[in-house]
């Protein structure tokens, strides 16, 4: 099987849908010429040409409500956001547009379209430039939101995404779009709601997604160094969420830690315990754990910025913790 | 404190006291000429029905009948009219909350228009939107959208559709004076702009946004002073006629259509009533509203009938009965009309029907 990195088998699900379907096309800054801010877009505009590989000034308002506009003509938008600090410029666009348009019209207009670019904190980029927006996207009705890890979940669900009839957050990672895997030549799609099992233990649920996973591997090694097995579950999309999947193994392990990034109040990571309680109460052994951003703006300082983020340490701390081993 | 100083340039003339005045006559004249009794009269009972709908919409609100935020378009009708008359099959409006006129303008049925405000299932959208978010696809109003100017983009969006598919379809993006200076205006503009595509955005500079005429919050008197900025053509001019702003809309879909050249119209215009429902417009004097009314164009549309072409008051005074009695059965019609099933709240929010798990907290109640 071919190893590709997240941004090529994104680039790939681009290229493969924008070859069977003439209505998607892909528009943000740098997106063309440029080859995408992170190389996402490689090819794209040689291949498809300026029509369809649409570079656009710095107005992420303007572009996010054209692929709105579009996509209610039965267009199939996919949004670059360069990354996704910047849709916070258009979150009315997607809270109020493309959220509510479908039921606001009674179902006259649809929104089939995807927002995608990094997310999340990167290394060193200060308080505006890393930030988590799962937590504002999930809350909103209307809305899919998908956060990838791998190459082969990037590729499956972003096809899944633009063949969706609703409006689809497709959330990447900055530090990610190196990491390598498994993408098969065949087609394939990887449908919305479907935890996967990143790796089976028995002894404490880590949930997790995105950028987070890779520290929540990190942290179930760690953990198995010292015989606590960690089931990970990487829930790769937060609306719908697959409720069934933590419940099934919260009721195995009778423990859960959530690991993510974004701060921990009023986020998914506070959403995935009151569903746990409410679903599982008579099953836990133990309180339900977050490891996710310190309750503080993200500093630019390497070691301030090191002691906000959720590190395979923090993580492995809350699993001892949930396991009474410490 | 007051503000009434609001008319721009070119203000209306006339002596408020005696409005059938000489200059008042040869200026209607001057106006009319040319237009034949059936278009003006067609003109005359198309605002009408706008006029007699929203009246009767304000008397329901008063009732209780209707809830939330209610905005008339009682003087503005003109626009909604000569709209409807520029635009072909498939051509798209949209526009803001105050939107019931083009609605009615565009041809939606005024029950449906009705059972909307009364929060009804059988309302243009359900029952969900209310009057500020009116949409009906099937005649080509395509909103409805109550964040001041956050449909700019979206219409641009539209017209991009329309520049990608070749559908060679027009779309005419309306949004009000207190709309420009907000962030979306903008950079829709730069984005149709940029990429030629085929849409008019009007503003309707009906002289508030709410209690605030523009001139306290645009540094130019001109609107359309912007439209060089964007690279788009531009015309400004004042709301009189159904005629003539049919024309002067026209030529601008036309280059829209034609060229793929937008275009930036001020309409100098003006309502009558508050903002909404519960504005009682201190901030202006009558004065100033009444100065406003000799050029109402409803007004001088049934002038021009009464003192150009001689249409008897008999036969006015019966058109005017049918089209308030065509509106009373529509506000009987919602008033009876049954309210949305509960379960009619799931409807519409995903395209394949609500997803939820077994949490009782996050799952609505009833839902399947
Ligand atoms: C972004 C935003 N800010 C404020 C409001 C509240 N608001 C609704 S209408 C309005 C005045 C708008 O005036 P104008 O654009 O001139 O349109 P008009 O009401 O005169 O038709 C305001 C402030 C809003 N709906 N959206
Ligand atoms: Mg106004």
């Amino acid at each position: 099987m071919p190893i590709l990195q997240i941004r090529q088998a994104i680039r790939d699900a681009m290229k493969e849908e924008m070859e069977r379907d003439e209505r998607v096309f892909l528009m943000g800054e740098e997106v063309g010429y440029y080859n995408g801010a992170y190389k996402c877009s490689e090819g794209l505009l040689d291949q498809f040409g300026a029509k369809r590989v649409i570079d656009t000034p710095i107005t992420e308002t303007g572009f996010a409500g054209i692929g709105i506009g579009a996509a209610m003509c039965g267009l199939r938008p996919i949004i670059e956001f360069m990354t996704f600090n910047f849709s916070a410029v258009a979150f009315d666009q997607i809270l109020n547009n493309a959220a509510k348009l479908r039921h606001m019209t009674h179902g006259q207009f649809g929104v089939p379209m995807v927002f995608r670019g990094p997310n999340g904190a990167a290394h060193m980029l200060g308080s505006t430039h890393s930030q988590a927006f799962e937590h504002f996207y999930a809350h909103i009705p209307g809305l899919k939101v998908v956060a990838v890890a791998t190459p082969y979940d990037a590729k499956g669900l972003l096809k899944t995404a633009i063949r969706d009839e609703n409006p689809v957050l497709f959330l990447e990672s900055e530090l990610m779009y190196s990491v390598k895997g498994e993408v098969p030549e065949e087609e394939y799609l990887i449908p919305f709601g479907q935890a996967d099992i990143k790796r089976p233990g028995d002894a404490v649920t880590v949930i997790t997604w995105g950028q987070g996973v890779p520290v929540a591997l990190k942290a179930a090694d760690l953990a198995a160094a010292e015989d606590i097995s960690c089931e990970v579950i990487d829930l790769r999309s937060l609306r719908p969420m697959d409720e069934a999947a933590i419940i099934k193994s919260v009721k195995k392990t009778n423990r859960a830690v959530i690991v993510y990034h974004g701060w921990p109040n009023g986020g998914v990571g506070g959403d995935i315990i009151a569903r746990i309680q409410e679903l599982a109460f008579d099953d836990l052994d133990a309180p339900v754990l977050r490891v996710c951003y310190e309750d503080l703006p993200m500093p630019y300082a390497e070691n301030l910025e090191n002691l906000i983020l959720p590190s395979p340490e923090r993580a492995l701390e809350a699993v001892r913790r949930v396991a009474y081993k410490r | 404190m007051n503000q009434s100083e609001a008319a721009p340039d070119p203000a209306p003339q006339g002596d408020t006291d005696n409005a059938v005045d000489a200059a008042y006559e040869a200026k209607l004249r001057a106006d009319y000429d040319g237009q034949s009794r059936d278009d003006v009269l067609r003109d005359y009972r198309e605002m009408l029905r706008i006029r007699r709908f929203e009246e009767a919409a304000a008397r329901a609100y008063t009732r209780g009948k209707i809830s939330g935020f209610l905005h008339l378009y009682i003087g503005q009708e003109a626009i909604a009219i000569a709209t409807q008359q520029v635009m072909e099959p498939g051509d798209r409006v949209v526009s803001t909350y105050r939107t019931h006129g083009f609605a009615i303008a565009l041809g939606s049925d005024p029950k449906a228009c009705a059972a909307e405000l009364f929060g009804k299932a059988a309302g243009l959208v359900g029952g969900v939107g209310g009057s500020m978010h009116f949409f009906d696809k099937a005649r080509g109003l395509w909103g409805g959208y109550a964040i001041v100017g956050n449909h700019i983009p979206v219409a641009a969006g539209h017209a991009f559709a329309s520049q990608y598919t070749g559908d060679g379809r027009v779309t005419l993006c309306f949004m009000g004076d207190g709309a420009v200076g907000i962030g979306p205006v903008h950079e829709g503009m730069t984005m149709a702009g940029i990429m030629k595509l085929p849409i008019v955005f009007v503003v309707e500079n009906n002289q508030y946004s709410m209690g605030t005429p523009l001139k306290r919050t645009l540094p130019v008197e001109d609107i359309t002073a912007r439209a060089a900025g964007y690279g788009f053509a531009s015309d400004r001019f004042h709301v009189t006629s159904v005629q003539e702003t049919r024309r002067r809309l026209g030529e601008a879909v036309e280059r829209a259509r034609k060229d793929g050249k937008p275009t930036l119209v001020e309409l100098i215009t003006y309502r009558f009533r508050g903002h909404s429902m519960s504005d009682p417009a201190k901030y202006r004097q009558k004065e100033e509203v009444d100065r406003w009314r000799l050029n109402d164009p409803l007004e001088r549309t049934l002038m021009a009938l009464k003192l150009i072409h001689k249409v008897p008051e008999a036969e006015l005074d019966a058109d005017d009965e049918t089209i308030v009695a065509e509106m009373d059965a529509a506000y009987e019609f919602a008033d009876k009309a049954p309210v949305p099933q509960p379960a009619a709240r799931f409807d519409n929010v995903m395209a394949e029907g609500p997803y939820y798990g077994d949490s009782a907290t996050t799952r609505p109640a009833g839902v399947e």
